[in-house]
């Protein structure tokens, strides 16, 4: 069997330090986060703090060298066909994977939606539950706890058609400017590239900056907290870790523009490029879905 | 097979193992990451095992002898958390590493640093969770399920660390599973369809998605434990409009693939030893393929059988009920291909043989014991007893552990070039297969009469069978070392091995010498 000239040849990388390097850095980043955060709670003093900047530096190092690594030997042409597509693969169900992570998070606002809540005001199957704090009427968003001696009910929440309104536009509008990016990338319009990158990226920044005002707004003007009951936990868990996803996708974009003015990417070879566009895509479905069903219903 | 050439890089193909400890700290090769995969697994097997010892000895008799009963709670969940997230999971994974690329023909894992990563991150987080029992307050003591507010409200200090431990183990595990995903689909050699792939490979396939769609959902209930201790939400807190219960919904939402993550792959590797030593090929390899993957999506839609007592409604108590009973529908597939394939066979009993009929009965036990839980008029009756012990060690023990036992006998000649003994191997299954039914057979009939799970003390009636299961316990326990001892004699001194030592085998893995070679196929193997 002559295969060779049907199967290319793998590029099996040479040993790396890289790998225990991350595991490393990474056991230092929680770590320390962890010992922070219990020194918090319990007021205990430790060097967690240190801890945890060493590791976050560490581990930033080691993705820095290890991407930097990953494109210099796309560069080198030594990647086969097959690797790249092992790659392909491997964001495609990376992305899956972060699906199900915001699926927990709106699983519990539905539970809560459909059956704490209304239990708690009495009815349904478990309305008995109504005894524990009798007098609880059940409204979304809540306006009153349960107990509002341990939480405290927001005066307030944020409406769909103010900032969230501007923000969903915002972001469908980002999309469109990056799936325009990446037809300049595919027609070689280098200049057009970078424009409507940085346009993307410029978009991505007022997202976050109108989210973190929104935050601003929340905490000081409507007391709508994390610890406002269950409304500011989904809320703020929801918004947050999209607003940290869009923040990662925002960096890996900036990537992207220094890489297009490095004069990286070529039409038919920029993966690199394809795998942030579809995380940008990722965050912005999963904002729509935030926005209708946190803000808006 | 020929030898095809390549114009450059040859080395990459050609070399052998780097010297000293490097290589095992920066390999990038899939058979050192297996082979270390296997001994942290062994390591925590033992760990682990020593916390069930423990457990066992304070248990041999009535009253607290030896542990304070906060101590026995966190041995309890440390055993379980330890023995899931340690033991059983990344022994799958280095059978994965070791065995799939040679299975379809492929050079090396898709992602072989990430592969490295998802290795190196276990070391890290175990380091992190078995120090949570130095620290001040113990460690977690909630059982392996954490349920809230145990874990939140009434958890001590450390609970914290538990978490990120958890985080970057499941980080670990999504990496593990696409890059296993990633091998799959994409580096098959030529001629190696879907329909043609082992069975090992099939089920590590479908055990990989659910991976990949579960473990986040893992991370996203430990983060809301954590906004709930450090930052004042209210996700699990019924006084801010939340609901322990809904820590229930999404842990079992997890929980429930989690227990088919373990056991597919056990499924996977006795499809491959059955018909070696009955010499015959497997009975119905398709219906096994769409069998693994019925359970695998059932295990999504069953989650509530966990809960029935929580009080959750009746229709719901039904639904689950009855999709629970479904699942035994392809498991008897299973089961019944697996005694057809050895109907009229020629067997013989080598010790992985012996391991795999072993996990067939045994197996069976556990999941007929499972198909009584299922009903949930009675489960009301079984809930948090012994009976559920009883269970899901049968399935996991006998079950996932035997399995594993099985392929490293099946395959350590193939890793190591050399055969292990095989009168040692009998003694050491005919040790632990009488050491696990003394361990576990009584436990039924102590959930039956009512011993309540988890707890250090019991009343006298129990006495009995709970002596008994210690001494299947501390019997079983022992006999592991003699695995060690095995394992450890095969490696140094055992006979040489031919390249194919079991006669009826199938597979690419057998048409390489043994020990395999450091790269094993540097060009597609031709697949018939």
């Amino acid at each position: 069997m002559s295969s060779s000239t049907t199967h290319e040849h793998y590029y099996v990388p040479a040993q790396s330090r890289l790998p225990l390097w991350m595991a490393f850095s990474m056991f230092l980043t929680v770590f320390g986060m962890g010992g922070m955060m219990v020194d918090m709670t319990t007021g205990r003093e430790s060097s967690s703090t240190w801890i945890f900047i060493a590791g976050f530096a560490l581990l930033s190092f080691v993705m820095y060298t290890w991407f930097a690594q990953a494109i210099r030997e796309n560069h080198a042409g030594l990647n086969s066909e097959q690797l790249k597509r092992s790659y392909v693969w491997g964001m495609g169900w990376f992305i899956f994977s972060e699906v199900f992570f915001f699926l927990a998070f709106f699983g519990a606002l539905f539970y809560v939606r459909v059956f704490v809540g209304p239990w708690l005001g009495g009815e349904g199957a478990k309305g008995v539950s109504n005894y524990l704090w009798e007098g609880f009427e059940f409204t979304w968003p809540m306006m009153s706890n349960p107990d509002n001696s341990i939480f405290q009910a927001p005066q307030a929440v944020i409406g769909a058609f103010g900032l969230p309104l501007i923000n969903t536009i915002i972001l469908i509008a980002s999309s469109i400017t990056l799936t325009v990016a990446h037809h300049a990338l595919k027609a070689e319009h280098r200049k057009q590239l970078n424009i409507w990158l940085a346009v993307t990226i410029a978009l991505a920044v007022i997202f976050l900056f109108l989210q973190a005002m929104e935050y601003v707004h929340a905490y000081q003007d409507l007391g709508l907290t994390l610890s406002s009951g269950i409304y500011g936990s989904t809320f703020f868990l929801l918004t947050g870790f999209h607003g940290v996803h869009v923040t990662i996708g925002t960096l890996m974009l900036v990537i992207m523009l220094i890489r297009s003015l490095k004069g990286h990417f070529k039409p038919n070879d920029h993966f690199g490029f394809e795998a942030a566009a579809w995380y940008w895509h990722f965050v912005d479905v999963v904002w729509v879905i935030v926005f209708v069903v946190v803000y808006w219903f | 097979m020929t030898t095809a050439t390549h114009d450059h890089d040859h080395d990459h193909d050609h070399h052998g193992p780097a010297k000293g400890i490097t290589r095992w700290l920066y390999t990038t090769n899939h058979k050192d990451i297996g082979t270390m995969y296997l001994w942290f697994s062994f390591a925590m097997f033992l760990l682990g095992g020593t916390f069930a010892m423990v457990i066992r000895a304070e248990l041999f008799q009535p009253g607290l002898q030896l542990v304070s009963p906060e101590f026995f709670n966190q041995m309890t969940t440390m055993h379980g958390l330890v023995m899931v997230f340690g033991a059983v999971m990344p022994a799958f994974v280095g059978l994965a590493n070791w065995m799939i690329p040679m299975m379809i023909g492929a050079p090396d894992m898709a992602l072989p640093r990430m592969n490295n990563l998802s290795f190196w991150i276990l070391p890290f987080a175990f380091a992190l969770l078995v120090s949570t029992l130095f620290m001040e307050g113990g460690g977690p003591n909630f059982g392996w399920t954490f349920y809230a507010p145990l874990s939140t409200t009434y958890a001590p200090p450390s609970t914290t660390y538990f978490i990120f431990a958890v985080h970057i183990m499941g980080a670990s595990s999504i990496m593990g599973a696409i890059n296993i995903v990633a091998t799959i689909l994409n580096m098959r050699a030529p001629g190696m369809t879907m329909m043609k792939m082992p069975l090992f490979v099939w089920t590590w396939l479908i055990t990989s998605y659910l991976l990949i769609a579960v473990m986040p959902v893992l991370a996203g209930v430990v983060t809301m434990m954590l906004f709930d201790i450090h930052f004042a939400t209210s996700f699990f807190d019924a006084a801010g409009g939340g609901s322990p219960i809904l820590f229930q919904h999404l842990f079992w939402f997890f929980g429930h693939p989690e227990v088919y993550i373990m056991i597919l792959p056990a499924f996977g590797i006795v499809s491959a030893i059955i018909p070696a030593f009955a010499r015959k090929p497997l009975f119905g390899y398709s219906s096994m393929v769409y069998a693994t993957a019925s359970i695998a999506f059932l295990s999504f839609i069953v989650w509530g059988h966990h809960m029935f007592t929580v009080g959750i409604p009746f229709l719901g108590q039904a639904f689950f009920m009855w999709s629970t009973m479904l699942i035994a529908v392809p498991t008897g597939v299973k089961v019944f291909n697996w005694v057809t394939t050895m109907f009229r066979g020629s067997m013989t009993f080598e010790t992985p043989m012996l391991f795999a009929l072993a996990f067939v009965v045994l197996f069976t036990i556990g999941g007929f014991s499972g198909l009584m839980l299922a009903v949930a008029p009675v489960d009301f009756q079984y809930h948090d007893t012994y009976f559920v012990v009883a269970h899901f060690h049968y399935v996991l023990v006998p079950g996932a552990v035997f399995s594993i036992m099985a392929a490293v006998y099946y395959w350590l000649p193939k890793w190591s070039g050399r055969m292990y003994n095989e009168t040692m191997g009998k003694v050491h299954f005919w040790l632990s297969f009488v050491g696990v039914n003394i361990l576990f057979f009584p436990q039924h009939f102590l959930g039956l009469a009512g011993m309540p799970r988890r707890i250090p003390d019991y009343a006298l009636q129990f006495t009995n069978f709970n002596m008994i299961s210690s001494v299947g316990g501390f019997l079983f326990g022992l006999s592991q070392l003699l695995f060690l001892y095995i394992v450890v004699h095969t490696v140094v001194a055992g006979k040489k091995a031919p390249a194919k030592p079991w006669d009826g085998a199938e597979g690419l893995e057998w048409t390489v010498d043994s020990p395999a070679p450091y790269h094993t196929f540097s060009t597609p193997p031709k697949i018939n």
